[in-house]
Order: C-alpha cells, then sequence, then structure tokens
C-alpha cells in the first residue's frame, strides 16, 4: 500500500515539475502565429511610421515628418469625420432597430425560427459580396431602389447613390447597417433569453404593460449586452473597410473615404507604406481609446 | 383586448417587413443571376426570367471561379485544421496544466480580439514578403490562423474549463503523460466547441478579403472574395454574370448555415457574449 503511494506521489511530482515546460511547448505554436502575425505587428507599425518607405528596400527615418503631416492631412480628417458618421448613424440606426426585432422575435410569436434564420442571412455573406450586392441595389439605372422608387412615384428622389459626394457616405453607411443588425439582434436575443421568467410573471401581476415591462426589465436586465454591443459596434465602424471599398472605393473624390480605406489606398496603391503606417496606428489609437473612454464612462455610471 | 391584437398585427407587419429588407436581396441576386445579359437590359428588374438559364454560372465557372473556388478552399481548410490543434493545445494548458502564468496567457490571447486588422497589414505583408511566401496561397494560412486565434481560445477554454477532472485524475494514476491526456480525454471530450470553432472559422476563412488583397498578386491564386472583386471590376456592366459570382461565392457559407445554424450563429457570437 505504501509503495502504492509513494510510486503515485513521485508521478505526480514528476509530472508537476514538468508544467512548465509542458506548458511552453503546447503554447508555442499559438503563440508563434499570434506574435508574428497580430501582436508584434503595431510596435512594427508604430516603428514604420516614422520612415518614408515604398514597401521595397530599407525605409528612410525621418522621425516625426509623417506624423506631422497627419495632423494638416485633410482627407485624413475626412476621413475620421466619415467613421464617425459611421459609429453615431449605427448606434442611432443598428443597435435600436436589431434591440426591437429581438424584442420582438422572443415575445411568442409564430414562425420566430424561420424569421430569425433569414434575418441572420446577411451576417452571412462576405463583405466583398456585400458591396457587390448594395452596389447593384444603388446603380442609377437598374439600380434596385431607383427602380422601386420609380415605382412607387417616388422619381423625384432618385439619385446616383453612391457617385454623388453628399450622400456617398450615408449610402455605404445604410449598407452596413443592413449587415450588422443580425449580429447585434442575435447577441439581444442571447440576452433576453435568459431573463428569468419569473421578472415578467410579477410584472404582470402588477399590471404592468409590455412597455413598462420592458423599460423596467428588459432594458436593465440587458445592460451588459447592451453595453458589449455599443463597444462592438463603436470598433467595428472605426475599423471598417471592405463594405466601402468595394461599393465606392472611398470615393468620389474622397467623399466616403474612412481610416481604413484611406491607409489602405496610401500603403498598396501608392507604395507610402510609411505613411500609412501612420494612419494605420492612429486608427488602432482611435478604436483602442474610444472603446476605452466609452468603458470607463458606464463604468463611473453604475 | 382589442389593443392587444392591434400589438401582434403590427408585430407581424414588422417581422414581415424585415423579412423582406433582409431577404428580399438575396431573391432578387438570385433572379439576376438567371437572366441572360440581354433579357436584363430589356425586361424589368422586377421580372422573373424568361427560363431558368444557368448559361452565367457555366460560364462564371470558366471564367475563374472553379480555380477560386478551389484556391480558397485550400487556404480554408489547411488554416481550419491548424487553427483547430494550435487553439486546443494552447486551451489545454490555459485551463488543464497549473503553472504561474495560465491567466495572463489566456488575457493576451483574448486581448488579440481588440486589435483591428488593418492596424497590421504593412507588417505582415513584410513579414509575409521575407520570408518568401508573398503570392502563395500557404501565405495566407498564418495570418488566419493568428486572426482566428483570439475567438477559438476563447470558445475552447470556456468549454474545456467545465469538463469535471476525474477523468483526467484516473488517467494520471494509470500513468498518461499530459501528452495522452490531451490526445485521448481533453481533445475528444472538447468535441462540440471544437466542432463550433471549426465551423465559425470556416464561414470567417471563406469570406477572408483583406489578408488575400494585400498578399496575393496572380489571378491564379485569387481566393473567392479576390476573384468576386476583380470580377466585379471587369464585368461591370454584365450585371447578371456578376451576380452570378456573388451567388457561387456565398452557396457553401449558406449551405453550411442551413446544416449547422447554431454553429455558425454561436461561433460568430462567442467573443461579444463574455459575461
Amino acid at each position: 500500500m505504501e509503495k502504492i503511494n509513494s510510486d503515485k506521489k513521485r508521478i505526480i511530482n514528476n509530472i508537476l515539475k514538468s508544467n512548465g515546460f509542458f506548458a511552453f511547448l503546447f503554447l508555442l505554436p499559438a503563440f508563434f502565429f499570434f506574435t508574428l502575425y497580430l501582436l508584434a505587428p503595431i510596435p512594427l507599425s508604430g516603428y514604420y511610421s516614422l520612415l518614408r518607405w515604398s514597401g521595397v528596400g530599407e525605409g528612410v527615418f525621418i522621425g516625426l515628418n509623417n506624423w506631422s503631416r497627419l495632423i494638416r492631412d485633410s482627407t485624413f480628417w475626412l476621413a475620421v469625420g466619415n467613421n464617425f458618421k459611421l459609429v453615431f448613424l449605427s448606434l442611432l440606426i443598428q443597435l435600436p432597430t436589431a434591440l426591437f426585432l429581438a424584442v420582438v422575435l422572443t415575445s411568442k410569436i409564430k414562425l420566430d425560427k424561420f424569421f430569425k434564420t433569414v434575418y441572420f442571412f446577411p451576417m452571412l455573406l462576405s463583405t466583398v459580396a456585400i458591396g457587390v450586392i448594395w452596389g447593384y441595389i444603388y446603380n442609377p439605372n437598374v439600380g434596385l431602389l431607383n427602380n422601386f422608387l420609380e415605382a412607387v412615384g417616388l422619381e423625384h428622389l432618385i439619385l446616383d447613390w453612391l457617385g454623388s459626394r453628399r450622400y456617398a457616405i450615408y449610402s455605404t453607411i445604410v449598407a452596413i447597417c443592413w449587415r450588422f443588425v443580425p449580429f447585434h439582434m442575435i447577441l439581444y436575443i442571447a440576452g433576453i433569453v435568459g431573463i428569468p421568467e419569473q421578472l415578467y410573471e410579477a410584472a404582470e401581476i402588477d399590471g404592468a404593460n409590455a412597455w413598462v415591462s420592458f423599460r423596467h426589465i428588459t432594458l436593465p436586465q440587458l445592460k451588459t449586452v447592451i453595453k458589449n454591443s455599443v463597444v462592438l459596434s463603436i470598433v467595428g465602424s472605426l475599423k471598417i473597410f471592405a463594405e466601402i471599398f468595394v461599393m465606392t472605393g472611398g470615393g468620389p473624390n474622397h467623399a466616403s473615404e474612412v481610416m481604413a480605406t484611406y491607409m489602405y489606398t496610401t500603403s498598396f496603391d501608392s507604395y507610402r507604406m510609411g505613411y500609412g503606417s501612420t494612419i494605420a496606428v492612429s486608427l488602432f489609437l482611435i478604436a483602442f481609446s474610444v472603446s476605452l473612454i466609452f468603458l470607463y464612462l458606464t463604468r463611473k455610471k453604475q | 383586448m382589442l389593443l392587444g391584437k392591434i400589438t401582434i398585427f403590427l408585430k407581424y407587419i414588422f417581422c414581415l417587413v424585415w423579412l423582406v429588407i433582409a431577404g428580399y436581396p438575396f431573391i432578387f441576386v438570385f433572379n439576376t443571376s438567371l437572366k441572360e445579359r440581354r433579357e436584363f437590359f430589356t425586361t424589368s428588374v422586377w421580372s422573373s426570367p424568361e427560363s431558368w438559364q444557368f448559361q452565367n454560372y457555366i460560364e462564371a465557372v470558366k471564367a475563374g471561379f472553379l480555380r477560386y473556388f478551389l484556391n480558397t478552399g485550400f487556404v480554408t481548410f489547411s488554416a481550419v485544421i491548424l487553427i483547430v490543434i494550435i487553439a486546443a493545445m494552447a486551451s489545454y494548458v490555459i485551463t488543464r496544466i497549473e503553472f504561474k502564468y495560465s491567466n495572463l496567457v489566456f488575457l493576451i490571447f483574448v486581448a488579440g480580439m481588440m486589435i483591428p486588422i488593418h492596424s497590421t497589414l504593412i507588417p505582415v505583408y513584410r513579414v509575409t514578403r521575407t520570408i518568401g511566401l508573398y503570392n502563395t496561397l500557404t501565405g495566407l494560412i498564418g495570418p488566419y490562423v493568428a486572426f482566428g486565434l483570439p475567438i477559438s481560445v476563447f470558445i475552447l477554454t470556456g468549454f474545456m474549463r467545465d469538463i469535471p477532472p476525474q477523468m483526467e485524475e484516473a488517467a494520471i494514476i494509470d500513468g498518461a503523460s499530459k501528452f495522452q491526456i490531451f490526445t485521448k480525454i481533453i481533445f475528444p471530450l472538447s468535441r462540440p466547441a471544437i466542432f463550433t470553432v471549426a465551423i465559425y472559422n470556416l464561414v470567417i476563412f471563406w469570406n477572408e478579403f483583406v489578408y488575400a488583397l494585400i498578399l496575393i498578386s496572380s489571378p491564379g491564386k485569387w481566393n473567392i472574395t479576390l476573384g468576386l472583386w476583380n470580377f466585379q471590376g471587369r464585368y461591370g456592366t454584365n450585371i447578371p454574370m456578376v451576380m452570378t459570382g456573388v451567388i457561387i461565392s456565398a452557396v457553401p457559407v449558406i449551405i453550411l448555415y442551413l446544416f449547422f445554424q447554431d454553429q455558425v450563429i454561436r461561433g460568430m457570437t462567442a467573443g461579444a457574449l463574455k459575461e
């Protein structure tokens, strides 16, 4: 008996002893990819932002020149402005629509499964497919939207939706919202399903109507979910790329430019990779600080 | 009572309206893809095709879509297999092996979800060139794996934490090594989570665009999104053809979704649902 016990101890001891090494070995592949392609690029981009560099060969160190240029670059600020338009309109359109859909779908409605299945469809498409489809919907001659306006007698609203400098950015925002509403809807549905049924039953006994129980039960119970979805919506809007890139390429004449499209064309069309890195780092810094600010503000209120 | 009925009525109206908004573009795209080019320009956009012609599909496949399909399939499957193994190994260490930094390691991986990939593109481009993988399909696998790791580790650790320790203890007493415990017990027991991770990454990698855009240059190596994007440029005015491309590119994911709806949705929202 004692021998078996000491054997056991020895084996367990041996295993414990090599834990660190084993962990290192098993984490190695994940860390390799993670560091090489995701983590190291952030400081590296910071370094590249100090260079004048075409992407081939070595760059020339030019200190903070790119940064002082960025501050005076009106196209960059136009892009930042467009990103924030997207942030606000997403919060204003996407989240309320998603919440409303979620509430309706969880309210003992028939065919809810079917509705949910179809509602999620836009999330399945690639960003390129979204851009291509909406490019077609907005097509000034054969597009769905203008044809629809004509059919219902609203010809005066017909427009070159993506070709207009004034409206291009808003047209792309509608397409982006179309894609992301189902995402937030699913988050809210998961949240609502998790709310204890008793809360609603108690409210009903107290004579609360649907609106009152929504305001006083659903909304407060969904606080964390809503907070998460706001952060995701903000970050997602700040780093939006392919939908706009495919629909307008940031045009006409930068009118629908966002940080990521400007970063891409600067780096990979004009091969100004030093300056492109400067835009990339600002994208990272802006996205990071905006979500930190939001998290800080909501923490304080509670 | 009447008010209740009106509310229910309005609910259904709203559901139907959104059904049209979310679903009609798909019908519209499919409808257009069946039209001949001339037919498209001479008939109303609302009309159904005169007959179900799959001519556009044959042409699209010939114009390169078969190639893009195979390319994307290769990269997607390689990256999914790699990520499942690597993420499971990392998650096993984080949840089942006691060592000093397990929490820190977990936090670092999960923090990766916050990194906007556009901020990483230039270094990724440079690294890929340096190691000679620029303009190769293999060169896409690394970035894909890295990009999918945070969510995958997040899902897998969440699942593995809940596996009861008894089976492992029994195996330790039987003299099983940590490696064996991983391959024989933890990995097989994590099958549901691994499946979710696989399905989720399959969808993401199939639809991936940005890495392909910066790392691939020759048409023979385009993935499906790159192919579709260029298709739009090439066939710009031949809208039925472009819509055919959209359908071809989306069909695998839609089929996957119809069979594994729960896994797809769970994967896509997993990162957002933490507490």
